[in-house]
């Protein structure tokens, strides 16, 4: 279980998030809904670290969680950024198999094994070799989605999945975030589609414009 | 046609060691350039400042000069403590001078990567080195080769400096027999020589421009 307790970032005095409260539990899907600008990229950002919170706490299974400081803990969040952010001068086998083999010192053997099955798993199977410019765009973001897998993460969160897609991919995308869902991995699922949100959402956290 | 096999020899040596200012100067400068260009782009505002100092000197006067300086002028600062042979001290001002110049083109190289590449392979929880050595490194290369291969092809010409502190490389063996038998033919292989080192340089540098190809 995530939860989040009063969670407020600034950036300089302009306040962002004030006192963001949530909690998810295991193997559901959250979606974080609001305008642009509502601040929901943020508290992404915050929950995985790439922006440290001014206030607030985040705890996993109860325990106080730094996401900022990951060092010798186990994979917790996972991220599908927007622009998916893949490496370019990897292989799609080789953008799956990095982080494991680097960071959780697996063999070579075992990483590409694994990241063998989370390509057939989503589809891309005969795209092993191929580099990222060589994938679509629905491609690309599956292939993000195995990279963040293969970190073995209690929770995956995805910025605006369904954004940089057209209608027909978005029927895919909601596929594979329900099938991972019976897989049992917590979703976070940030998006200003709130058609979208509430096909898939066990629950919807409203996110808005802080006046001033 | 005697001549020239008369001569050749000497211009040979010279161009040997040529080739040892050229290769170790690279072998020096190009890593440190990448640092160097890593602590330009730093957050840290003490160290950007250093640096830029360094780049600024380092661009703003003339590679002869510091050669001169490095060899003539470090040991008189130093009071005799600090003293380079000639070789060294060639060594030395070369490899100060090019990592600059190195450092300016990694720097642009860096900044053109996309902040989400760091983003990505942080979440993914590598360390900033493994960052730095997997995913920008590779990226960096690809974008800097052209200019760094200009840098390369001056680096070959510019060895011909090292004349200044009393070395003899190539240009000097060929000034050294131009004077001596009066004429202009050693200049000629001399340039021809040049001409031939560049070309080699030109055609490793295709290569790797290829092999990097392989990915956009």
């Amino acid at each position: 279980m995530l939860e989040l307790k009063n969670l407020t970032k600034k950036f300089d005095k302009r306040i962002i998030l004030d006192g963001v409260n949530f909690s998810i539990d295991d193997g559901k899907i959250l979606c974080i809904v609001g305008q642009s600008g509502a601040g929901k990229t943020t508290l992404l950002r915050c929950i995985s670290g790439l922006e440290r919170a001014d206030a607030g706490e985040i705890l996993v299974d109860g325990k106080k969680f730094d996401p900022v400081n990951t060092k010798n803990q186990d994979s917790v969040i996972g991220i599908v950024f927007q622009e998916f952010q893949l490496f370019p001068h990897l292989s799609a086998l080789e953008n799956i198999m990095l982080a494991p083999e680097l960071v959780l010192k697996e063999t070579k053997v075992q990483a590409k094994e694994q990241a063998q099955d989370l390509l057939e798993k989503l589809s891309l199977k005969d795209k092993a070799d191929l580099y990222p410019y060589q994938l679509s765009g629905g491609q690309k973001q599956r292939l993000a989605i195995a990279r963040a897998l293969a970190m073995k993460p209690k929770i995956l969160c995805y910025d605006e999945p369904t954004s940089a897609l057209d209608p027909a991919l978005r029927d895919a995308v909601k596929k594979i975030i329900v099938a991972l869902k019976k897989d049992g991995i917590t979703q976070i699922v940030v998006t200003h589609d709130m058609e979208f949100a509430k096909q898939i959402a066990d629950k919807i956290l409203k996110v808005e414009v802080l006046k001033k | 046609m005697n001549y020239i096999l008369e001569i050749l020899p000497s211009l040979l040596n010279g161009a040997k060691l040529t080739l040892e200012i050229f290769f170790w100067t690279l072998i020096g400068s190009l890593p440190l350039g990448l640092l160097v260009g890593l602590g330009l782009t730093s957050s840290f505002m003490p160290l950007r400042a250093l640096l830029r100092f360094y780049v600024w000197l380092m661009r703003g006067t003339p590679l002869l000069l510091q050669l001169i300086f490095v060899f003539y002028g470090l040991p008189l600062i130093a009071n005799g403590v600090f003293t380079l042979e000639r070789y060294d001290a060639a060594l030395f001002a070369f490899i100060l001078n090019y990592t600059a110049y190195f450092a300016e083109i990694f720097r642009g190289g860096l900044q053109s990567i996309d902040q989400g590449q760091y983003e990505s392979a942080k979440v993914l929880r590598l360390s900033y080195w493994q960052t730095i050595r997997k995913i920008i490194t590779p990226q960096v290369i690809k974008i800097v080769l052209p200019s760094i291969g200009n840098e390369v092809i001056n680096l070959v010409k510019d060895s011909s400096l090292v004349y200044v502190i009393g070395l003899g490389d190539l240009l000097r063996a060929g000034n050294i027999a131009t004077s001596r038998d009066v004429t202009l033919t050693p200049l000629i292989l001399v340039g021809i020589i040049y001409l031939i080192l560049t070309a080699f340089c030109t055609y490793i540098l295709q290569k790797l421009e290829r092999h990097y190809s392989y990915w956009r």
